[in-house]
């Protein structure tokens, strides 16, 4: 019988150590699926690299794919610390991305230096109420937030194709189901030119700093974590736990919201139905990489951005099916996900099998 | 006594990891002999009776029996079955009865034989009537366990050792949860079960009851045996020095001088949350400089009552008022600012964030204090600062002030929320079950420190199911029974035991 016994303390170089051994590991077990396909698993390693690091296009095509993840990331990663379990991101990156456009396309305009700032606080203030509505379920009735915040994700997507079927639809796109364009003033700007990459980032970098200071360094932050870790003790010493709750599920859902706003106004330029190809849902694992550390999500988001455009050029470039990206994607999870476990237990084979402690 | 030997454990040795549990412990039974078997938490009796009930592997040590015939068998180390085809039978503390099940179906769970059509209760009744005549312990075979009270739930598990003939009975801890009165039942019929032949390990921490019921004493500490001698040798004193290792003082309880009232409770009604007992027109006076000890059995209101006080219950109806000033909306916070500490009874669920810092869990009671936080950030070194203080001063001991408090023993938990709470000067503190499951030294400190903080002026509500530690520590008892809370005029056991059990004192 094999003993399961929590460890007594665990250092931070294994807590920091595991996220990494766990990439790289689940980089060179895609060599088994690879080899199944014939190709020259060397040659896809080495595709893959230069996707990413292969020229300036590749590096910043792989920062705005990035982008919205480090959003998301965060957005998982708050909630979650205070065990507020928002699988809803995907939906509220949609209603951030609708509401930047509602206000984005003309029903206000003026300099970038008002209009940046209302889209963004548009996107996020939607955001946040797309999360606030599970929480109240919560707080209120008890209902669990994961089953609630994950089907909202389904009516908030055909809600979204109804608008853009009805309201948001631009009369000029030749009977697309997209809306109008946002207004230049609106745009973020190119961080590069002729280069995709946009200020998004930048803001989300910012946005990783700002989470981690308020987590690590206010009250605010203190009450999620404890929150987090023990509702009840929390709540004997007189932290207010339901409020602390709605407003985790306001800042997870406008962040969220802001990856969608960044993602419209920072990329496409538009609205479409396929604007996320599942961003919201890969934000939790972007979390779960990180350890729902702020600062961890940014270099989970960079790794997780690295293999999907890495596969992405690799299966240009050999002929392999780019759903290795989703493989490497999953395996590390799981690798994170054992690695975390191996880091809080001991594990003993005993002969003795009676002993049930 | 001379008897001849009924049991002996030889060099039982137990390892987890580096922890030595057992430590070549040797122990011997004579027939007909109860020996009680003293130690503090973690000293090993648990460990030990483990081993001998097969739970446990020893890594060294063997367990001898002596059938009537005194032809001695070596039980095969982590059997079960072993100790259960040897006789000897175990009266857990926690009690392992089917509530939904009849008393006799309780009695014949597992005694009966698995593939049988129709089933003969006949012999197995005339077999308990015999039994229960015998010991008087009395149990009504048709009733539903759940029906029954603690007590009568006690003598279930004990006859339902009886029936399967055990030689040797283990019972441990077994009047945690008894009335005084049932307690000396309970002992009055073990002791005829003991005349008549069977052999008994006491296990309790009960100095009173030990000396009054044992033939012998064993006492553990840290794993090893530290003394054994005859209970008429015996003085608490030195049974006291072999399981704590050293002299200790009981702090003695001189009266305390009740002051202005700070605690004000009229007429309070709650609900029964979560299957617990709520209050029904709870009237209660706590004046500063006294400590009110409320006894009683728990589940009878004292979750509910607790929670009121720390402003986790809300009244359906009644008036709160601490310092003349009335509480309309009771919570957590509210109750905090109005000067009231709160040491909860399950301090890992409620007590600390065991995953937060020693540090974080000193100042969680009071985030917006202006030595804890500037507009909104937490002054780190303040913090860390106040930690080193208050760790020194109440002698919490653990890996460090950054260190998770999950690290931290029981009984430094314990100290950590002292800290907590005395630091502010709390009006008044509500201490549930404030000694529970920690050591001699560790259980006099706290103790020590509500003394103290009484003696400053401060009111203390003692929440206690061990009525020792209540007539030890309380200026005042009252006595919680279905909700009601009454005022007991007599230190008397018999007339709180009485009590205790829903009569009133005549």
């Amino acid at each position: 019988m094999i003993q399961i016994t929590p460890k007594e303390n665990q250092s931070r170089w294994v807590s920091l150590g595991i996220p990494i051994m766990a990439a790289v590991l689940s980089l060179l077990l895609a060599a088994i699926p690879l080899a199944f396909t014939g190709a020259s698993i060397l040659d896809a390693y080495v595709q893959m690299i230069k996707g990413v690091f292969g020229s300036l296009f590749n590096f910043t095509e792989m920062l705005t794919r990035a982008t919205p993840l480090i959003f998301t990331g965060l957005a998982a990663a708050i909630a979650f610390r205070a065990k507020l379990w928002n699988i809803g991101a995907e939906g509220q990156l949609y209603l951030g991305a609708m509401a930047a456009v509602w206000v984005g396309t003309g029903m206000v305009d003026g300099p970038p230096i008002l209009m940046i700032p209302l889209v963004l606080a548009a996107g996020a203030i939607a955001g946040g109420l797309g999360m606030l509505g599970p929480a109240l379920l919560k707080t209120r009735f008890g209902a669990d937030e994961v089953v609630t915040s994950l089907l909202l994700n389904f009516i908030i997507l055909i809600f979204l194709q109804m608008m853009l079927e009805g309201p948001l639809k631009d009369p000029m796109g030749l009977g697309w189901p997209q809306s109008e364009p946002i207004v230049d003033n609106a745009i973020l700007p190119q961080l590069i030119t002729r280069m995709r990459l946009h200020a998004g980032f930048i803001l989300a970098l910012g946005t990783a700093v700002v989470a981690y200071v308020i987590l690590a360094m206010t009250v605010w932050g203190f009450k999620i974590r404890a929150v987090g870790e023990n509702a009840a003790a929390a709540r004997h010493a007189g932290i207010a736990v339901n409020k602390t709750y709605l407003a985790v599920a306001m800042a997870s859902g406008a962040l969220a919201g802001i990856a969608g706003v960044s993602e419209v106004a920072g990329l496409k330029g538009y609205l479409t139905a396929d604007l996320s190809p599942g961003f919201g849902y890969t934000g939790i694992v972007v979390a779960m990489l990180a350890g729902l550390s702020p600062l961890g999500v940014i270099a989970a988001s960079l790794f997780v951005a690295s293999v999907f455009v890495g596969a992405d050029s690799m299966s240009r470039a050999i002929g392999v099916s780019s759903f290795i990206a989703d493989l490497i994607v999953s395996m590390s999870l799981l690798c994170v996900l054992l690695g975390g476990f191996f880091a809080r237990f001991n594990l003993r084979w005993d002969r003795n099998k009676g002993d049930g402690s | 006594m001379t008897n001849p030997l009924i049991l002996s454990l030889r060099g039982m040795t137990k390892r987890f990891g580096s922890v030595v549990a057992s430590d070549a412990i040797d122990l011997d039974l004579q027939r007909g002999e109860v020996l009680a078997l003293l130690g503090e938490n973690g000293a090993g009796k648990t460990t030990l009776m483990n081993m001998l009930f097969g739970q446990y592997t020893p890594d060294a040590g063997t367990v001898h029996v002596w059938d009537d015939t005194d032809h001695e068998t070596v039980l095969p180390a982590g059997q079960p079955q072993a100790a259960i085809d040897a006789r000897i039978g175990m009266v857990h503390q926690h009690f392992t009865l089917a509530e939904n099940l009849s008393v006799l179906d309780n009695i014949l769970l597992g005694a009966e034989p698995l593939f049988r059509l129709g089933r003969h209760t006949r012999d197995a009744r005339e077999k308990l009537t015999r039994l229960m005549d015998d010991s008087g312990l009395i149990a009504p075979l048709d009733t539903r366990v759940g029906d029954l009270t603690v007590g009568e739930r006690q003598r279930v598990e004990i006859l339902k050792a009886l029936y399967r003939d055990v030689r040797i009975l283990v019972l441990d801890e077994p009047t945690a949860v008894l009335t005084p009165q049932e307690a000396d039942t309970m002992f009055a019929s073990m002791r005829a079960m003991v005349d008549r032949g069977l052999s008994v390990i006491f296990i309790s921490h009960k100095l009173h009851e030990v000396q009054a019921f044992s033939d012998r004493i064993a006492v553990l500490r840290h794993g090893r045996k530290t003394g054994e001698m005859a209970t008429k040798d015996a003085d608490t004193g030195s049974i006291i020095r072999m399981m704590v290792g050293e002299d200790l003082e009981v702090p003695p309880r001189v009266a305390g001088v009740p002051k202005k009232p700070i605690l004000e409770l009229k007429d309070i009604h709650t609900l029964n949350a979560g299957g617990g007992q709520g209050l029904s027109g709870l009237n209660l006076t706590v004046h500063g400089g006294e400590i009110v000890g409320i006894a009683g059995i728990s589940g009878n209101g004292q979750s509910a009552f607790a929670g009121l006080v720390s402003g986790l219950v809300q009244p359906q109806s009644g008036a709160i008022s601490v310092n003349g000033k009335a509480m309309l909306k009771p919570s957590p916070k509210a109750m905090l600012d109005a000067g009231i500490g709160r040491i909860p009874e399950d301090r890992h669920h409620d007590g600390i964030v065991s995953a937060m810092s020693v540090a974080e869990n000193l100042v969680i009671e009071r985030l917006d204090a202006p030595d804890v936080q500037t507009r909104g950030f937490l002054r780190k070194s303040q913090i860390a600062e106040n930690a080193q203080d208050l760790t020194q001063k109440y002698d919490v001991r653990g890996p460090g002030i950054e260190a998770r408090s999950a690290l931290l023993s029981g009984g430094n938990i314990q100290k950590l929320i002292l800290a907590r709470v005395l630091e502010t000067d709390p009006d008044l503190i509500l201490a549930n079950q404030p000694t529970r499951g920690l050591d001699f030294k560790a259980a006099s400190e706290v103790s020590r420190r509500l003394f103290e903080a009484r003696d400053r002026g401060a009111g203390v509500i003692l929440i206690s199911e061990d009525l020792d530690e209540v007539l030890a520590l309380a200026d005042r008892i009252l006595v919680m029974h279905n909700g009601h809370l009454v005022e007991a005029d007599s230190r008397d056991r018999t007339v709180i035991g009485l009590m205790m059990a829903g009569g009133r004192a005549a």
